[in-house]
């Protein structure tokens, strides 16, 4: 069957497949709609969370970018698993004690103040919809590709999708659907990677094959990969840092601690029955997770590997004519994310480090997952699974994030401190009208993201790092932590990494506005814009350190409090009151 | 009170212990000691960038499920289980 019929197949099932989960699980009550009711299993959450977690960034995006980084790549890898350990040891478990419906709703709590509790909605929102602009960029790509159309246009078919998609269900549909969106994404990602390890190395687990030597030869995939790059001008692949060891170490952590501190994931938390599954749930998102996290090194350099040998193939003297180009190349064409210019009039394509007889003039990193089956020549079904995939992923993130916008403008903004009357109808009404504005933001910023998808993302768990994090876990380990530190150390954090970010990415992510252009040697001690969540933590720390001294500790009744999410009896469900 | 600051401080010096794993497998034999342990090679992959790739998130699994395990154990032994 033809590719593009077989695609709308794919998708248009899986598509009606998540519609009437979420039909089926529609939330009745404000309850459900937030915390799903309290009532999930571990493992089931623990697959949602996966799925709510590996949003585009992860899907199509972090692979694309490893191809490219090599080594320098782990620090996503790393990040974006190593947090899972920091959420389980020093969040989940008390903040689902603690049994309220929101982020926020802690801080206000905690730091028994009103105004806390505001400026954490702040942060929550400034870090969530910068996750959204990332998750757009990939839903562009994928709807783009799959429809065929100009990456604008993919990007309104796709914000229209995600708007009726996530305005319906509510905590409880989102749950159930993204259960079934793990089990077509892991597939999804993973079937495809089997294929090509087993075309490359024989051996069909791709997290061995990328230890492998290749089939018919004595050398090892990465040896190989090492020798083609570095003899076309490039960085050595297993060895290339990405900027220095510095930038690193900091990107690493921005990412560790961005995502303890994203609300969107903690919330994930409430809708366990206990404390301890609290704990459990944890380790079973991330084993959930880690299927995917170990299998996207090996599908990064084996896409390196095939797309540098179709353009040069090792056999033949030559490079591959223009004329002779693949089909998936002529489509990626048409989105207008790779192109071709054919420098040196000789029809060929001459793909190399030298930016001045390179004729790949845009390889847009994001599209590298989702081409990988094109370029491997794998069956075209599998090639239709991994558009559904990448969907599923991006529609499944898009629609938790949205959720956390949502209840932090209607549950605590509106319920908790503007308008404590409202009545349950009226707050689910204002929660579905701040997703439709948070999309609409979020979409339309994503006509000119600021970076590739992962790396918009990492700029979300930057801010999410450098404000939320510090301020839950000084609410936890700190009995006599006072507001005022609390919410000096937030704003201090925020502002920073804002500015930080703003200085060199441009006023809200607009390139042009940049006042210090985003150019290396600006950069404080050499870290990127992307990695500053970390020292953007550490000044949160830092002047709520200093502020508390200035004031006294914190109120006994809510030292009581600390002492009592400390311990798990007594939890009961996730309550309003 | 003084049996919760027992079970309190238990569960500190645990996550501290598994915190000090954490950073080892990740920023240590990940990043920082990357080069040394580069000269090790198993199969094609070189040590330090199999733990950047593939070793450190192995590690963090098995570290949740232990404090998971270890902590159900001290919420009874302190009787403060649900």
């Amino acid at each position: 069957m033809e590719l593009q019929t077989l695609t709308y197949i794919v998708v248009g099932m899986t598509f009606a497949l998540y519609l009437g989960i979420a039909f089926w699980a529609r939330a009745g009550s404000t309850k459900e709609f937030y915390v799903a009711g309290g009532g999930v299993h571990p493992v089931l959450n623990g697959m949602a969370t996966g799925a709510d977690w590996m949003s585009a960034a992860s899907f199509i995006g972090m692979a694309g970018l490893i191809a490219f980084y090599g080594y320098g790549g782990s620090v996503f890898l790393m990040g974006w698993t190593g947090g899972y350990v920091l959420l389980a040891l020093l969040l989940a478990p008390y903040l689902r004690k603690f049994g309220k419906f929101t982020v926020p709703e802690f801080i206000g709590d905690r730091f028994y103040s009103k105004t806390a509790r505001i400026v954490a909605v702040i942060c929550l929102i400034v870090a969530s919809v910068t996750y959204v602009i990332g998750q757009m960029k990939g839903i562009g790509v994928a709807f783009s590709r799959f429809l065929e159309v100009q990456y604008e246009v993919g990007l309104l078919v796709g914000m229209t999708i995600v708007f009726f998609y996530s305005v319906m269900g509510g905590m409880k549909g989102i749950t159930y659907t993204q259960i079934a969106q793990y089990v077509v994404l892991i597939f999804a990602y993973t079937i495809p990677a089997v294929f090509i390890s087993l075309n490359l190395t024989g051996n069909p687990i791709p997290q061995l094959g990328l230890g492998s030597t290749l089939i018919g030869s004595e050398t090892f995939l990465l040896d190989r990969l090492d020798q083609i790059v570095t003899e076309l001008g490039w960085a050595e692949y297993s060895t290339q840092t990405r900027l220095s060891t510095t930038n690193m170490v900091a990107y690493t952590l921005s990412l560790m601690i961005g995502t303890a501190g994203l609300p969107h994931v903690i919330i994930r938390f409430f809708t366990v029955p206990k404390v301890k599954d609290a704990r459990t749930s944890a380790g079973w998102a991330l084993v959930f997770i880690a299927i995917l996290y170990t299998t996207a090194p090996a599908v990064a350099a084996m896409a390196r590997l095939n797309l540098i040998n179709t353009m040069q193939p090792p056999a033949a003297e030559e490079n591959l004519a223009y004329d002779e180009r693949p089909d998936w190349f002529k489509n990626w064409e048409t989105t207008g994310l790779l192109k071709f210019e054919d420098k040196n009039g000789d029809g060929r394509i001459q793909y190399e480090a030298d930016a001045t007889k390179n004729e790949l003039v845009k390889v847009d990193r994001d599209i590298m997952v989702l081409a990988n089956p094109e370029i491997a020549k794998l069956p075209n079904w599998v090639i239709a699974l991994v558009a559904a995939g990448g969907l599923a992923a991006a529609l499944s993130t898009a629609a938790g994030l949205l959720l956390a916008i949502a209840s932090a403008i209607s549950h605590d903004l509106l319920k908790g401190v503007l308008k404590p009357d409202i009545t349950e109808k009226q707050e689910l009404r204002a929660s579905r009208i701040a997703m439709a504005g948070a999309i609409m933001f979020a979409g339309y910023l994503g006509f000119n993201p600021p970076d590739f998808a992962a790396g918009t993302v990492a700029l979300a768990f930057g801010l999410a790092a450098s404000s939320i994090f510090p301020a839950l876990m000084m609410g936890i380990f700190s009995k006599k932590m006072n507001r005022e530190g609390a919410i000096a150390g937030m704003i201090a954090g925020l502002s920073v990494t804002l500015f930080y970010v703003f200085q060199h990415k441009g006023i809200m992510f607009i390139a042009s506005t940049s006042f210090l252009g985003d150019l290396p040697n600006n950069w404080f001690l050499g870290i990127e814009p992307n990695a500053f969540g970390a020292i953007g933590a550490l000044v949160n720390f830092g002047v709520a350190l200093i502020v508390y001294r200035m004031y006294g500790e914190a109120p006994k009744e809510v030292q009581d409090m600390v002492e009592h999410i400390r311990i798990p009896a007594g939890a009961g469900q996730a309550s309003d009151h | 009170m003084s049996k919760n600051n027992a079970y309190w401080s238990a569960n500190v010096s645990l996550m501290i212990k598994l915190l000090v794993v954490w950073f080892a497998v990740s920023f240590g034999c990940g990043i920082l000691l990357v080069d040394v342990l580069n000269n090790i090679q198993i199969g094609g992959y070189k040590l330090g960038f199999w733990f950047a790739q593939q070793g450190a998130i192995y590690t963090f699994v098995v570290l949740i499920f232990i404090y998971a395990k270890k902590m159900a154990a001290l919420d009874i032994e302190h009787g403060v289980d649900e």
